[in-house]
């Protein structure tokens, strides 16, 4: 411990700017600043407002970062900077941030993968991460099953949605049943009071022949919907707590299987639960029984560690200093839609 | 000082003597997608042009437009990113104003292209903007001009809608290097308490909500 690359890493992909500072696999800082109250009355992330709120939190969150690892620019080995996928104009607030504090300090810049940081950012909770492992990564934009030999730079993916992702089911569902933005976590708590065996709703993509490792979740949001409007046409009282719980017991249901038969069928005895959905205590528990019983470790990291945070950015840029993988440089530009297994796009 | 302006397609980056307001090295890349991608190796291009460490500024001046709010707040963030690294304090400047002191002190018009046909401008008369910057459609200005007496006029939102707007167009198209830093020179040689680097946006933001965590 207290070994290897002392990175600091920057994040504004979203509605959270992060700032975090990892020595090797040490958790050193972790400094979020988050915008999401002022998404709310919108009922979504709205751009614009992201990206004005990062402008406004990057420096202070970058000294509360240094502040609470007792390290200054000066000693860090590298910056690491989100280069996608993500909001386009929120991405280049941190990477302008990024490109300046390297240039300043004179330290490397690397360019990291959002995607793949959420699974790297296990190896502050449990050490180094088992390879190969599978991983499972839900957040609100995505849903992929991966197949990681290396994380930084060794990811396959085994499949994805095919529309929409596993939190904007929460955040859609969430809405349709009258709770608060986001829908996630609001969703958690009021399934806790339902029983989720009450509404058999649907398990997309479950079928034989489907795809064994690709997920569908607009049908299961729709089924919500007319479920929700038909009780309300009979004029009964619609049950959140019922509904909740049985449409997150779908999901989880889907995930958490999908997930365990990928593990046997690609041979690993290790899945990681990564992304924002993976703090919902119903698809946890779930993995957890599931992983038990076929003989698979689970790591998940704790929930503040699963959604958005600049810890993970400084994780995965540690990985990338250790392996080998070259710097990004001052040039690096940003890609919104990049892909799980993409790296950062050179600059022209 | 190292100045900065993107409130334009032209990602603006200088170095500038303050002693004598010589500038030693000035950069402008005009391409309105790559602001981010550009502007820090600017910067490092032009300081290594000036012959000027990094380390030996003494304060960061950053034109805060207004401008289109992406490639603006690149250069804002970037701007006090490297105050902050430096620990040198940072200036903002109106970039409307940068354009109106390098037009000269006549009666002159700045526009800037703010997109969604519409520009962003200020008046000024003896080197003195008559009233705060505003975001307007050409046709809406061009029957306000006949009031602000304008005689001539700058910026590339001008030039963009000259036959809307109807005056002579002078130079500059976008905001100088020289001008930028002269008009913090002041504040920068009094060492004047460092100012927060606000963008004026003089737009609310869309809000359309798009969901991704
Ligand atoms: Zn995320």
């Amino acid at each position: 411990m207290g070994e290897g690359p002392l990175v600091l890493g920057i994040e504004t992909s979203c509605d959270e700017t992060g700032v975090g500072v990892v020595r090797g696999e040490v958790l050193l800082a972790d400094a979020v600043a988050s915008s999401v109250e002022s998404h709310a009355r919108y009922g979504g992330v709205v751009p614009e407002v992201a990206a004005r709120a990062h402008l406004e939190a990057m420096v202070p969150t970058m000294h509360r970062a240094l502040d609470e690892s007792g390290v200054a620019l000066d000693d860090v080995d590298a910056i690491a900077v989100t280069v996608g996928p993500g909001l386009a104009g929120a991405l280049l607030v941190g990477v302008a941030a990024g490109k300046a504090y390297a240039f300043a300090a004179g330290k490397p810049l690397y360019g990291v993968n959002h995607l793949a940081a959420h699974v790297a950012v296990d190896v502050v909770e449990h050490g180094t991460l088992p390879a190969p492992c599978v991983a499972l990564l839900v957040s609100g934009g995505h849903t992929h099953l991966l197949h990681v030999r290396e994380v930084a730079g060794g990811i396959e993916e085994l499949g994805s949605t095919l529309d929409d992702a596993a939190g904007e089911a929460f955040d859609k569902v969430g809405r349709l049943l009258g709770l608060q933005f986001p829908g996630g976590p609001h969703l958690d708590v009021a399934a806790r009071a339902g029983n989720p065996a009450a509404i058999a709703f649907p398990r997309g993509l479950t079928g034989p022949r489907d795809a064994p490792y690709d997920f569908s979740f607009s049908g299961l949001k729709t089924a919500v919907g007319r479920w929700v409007a038909a009780c309300e046409r009979a004029g009964h009282e619609v049950p959140v707590a019922d509904v909740a719980a049985s449409f997150q017991e779908a999901v989880a249901d889907v995930l958490t299987a999908k997930a365990v038969r990928a593990c046997r069928d690609v041979g690993v005895a290790d899945l990681i639960l990564a992304g924002g959905v993976a703090a919902n205590s119903r698809v946890h528990a779930l993995a957890r029984e599931r992983c038990d019983g076929a003989g698979i470790r689970l790591r998940v990291p704790r929930p503040r560690l699963c959604t958005d945070n600049g810890a993970m950015i400084a994780a995965l840029g540690a990985r990338m200093v250790t392996t080998g993988v070259p710097p990004a440089g001052l040039g690096v530009r940003t890609d919104p839609g990049l892909p799980v297994t993409g790296m950062a796009p050179a600059g022209r | 000082m190292l100045v900065i302006d993107t409130s334009t397609p032209a990602v603006t980056a200088g170095v500038v003597d303050v002693a004598s307001g010589v500038v030693l090295a000035a950069r402008a890349t005009v391409d309105a997608r790559a602001h981010a991608e550009v502007l820090t190796p600017s910067i490092a291009a032009a300081l290594a042009e000036a012959g000027i460490d990094r380390r030996d500024l003494t304060a960061v001046v950053a034109g805060a437009g207004p401008g289109p709010f992406t490639g603006l707040r690149v250069g804002l963030v970037t701007a006090a990113a490297l105050a902050d690294a430096l620990r040198i304090p940072a200036y903002p400047v109106c970039s409307l104003d940068a354009i109106a002191a390098a037009a000269g002190p006549g009666r002159t018009l700045v526009a800037s292209d703010a997109r969604r046909r519409e520009v962003y401008w200020a008046s000024y008369a003896g080197g003195r903007r008559r009233s705060d910057p505003d975001v307007s459609r050409p046709g809406d200005l061009a029957g306000r001009l006949p009031e602000l007496g304008c005689t001539a006029m700058a910026g590339a939102g001008a030039a963009l809608y000259a036959d809307v707007l109807g005056l002579p167009v002078v130079a500059p198209a976008y905001p100088p290097v020289g001008a930028l830093a002269g008009l913090a020179t002041a504040r920068v040689l009094e060492r004047a308490p460092p100012e927060a680097l606000t963008p004026i946006y003089l737009r609310r933001p869309d809000a359309a909500p798009q969901a991704m965590r």
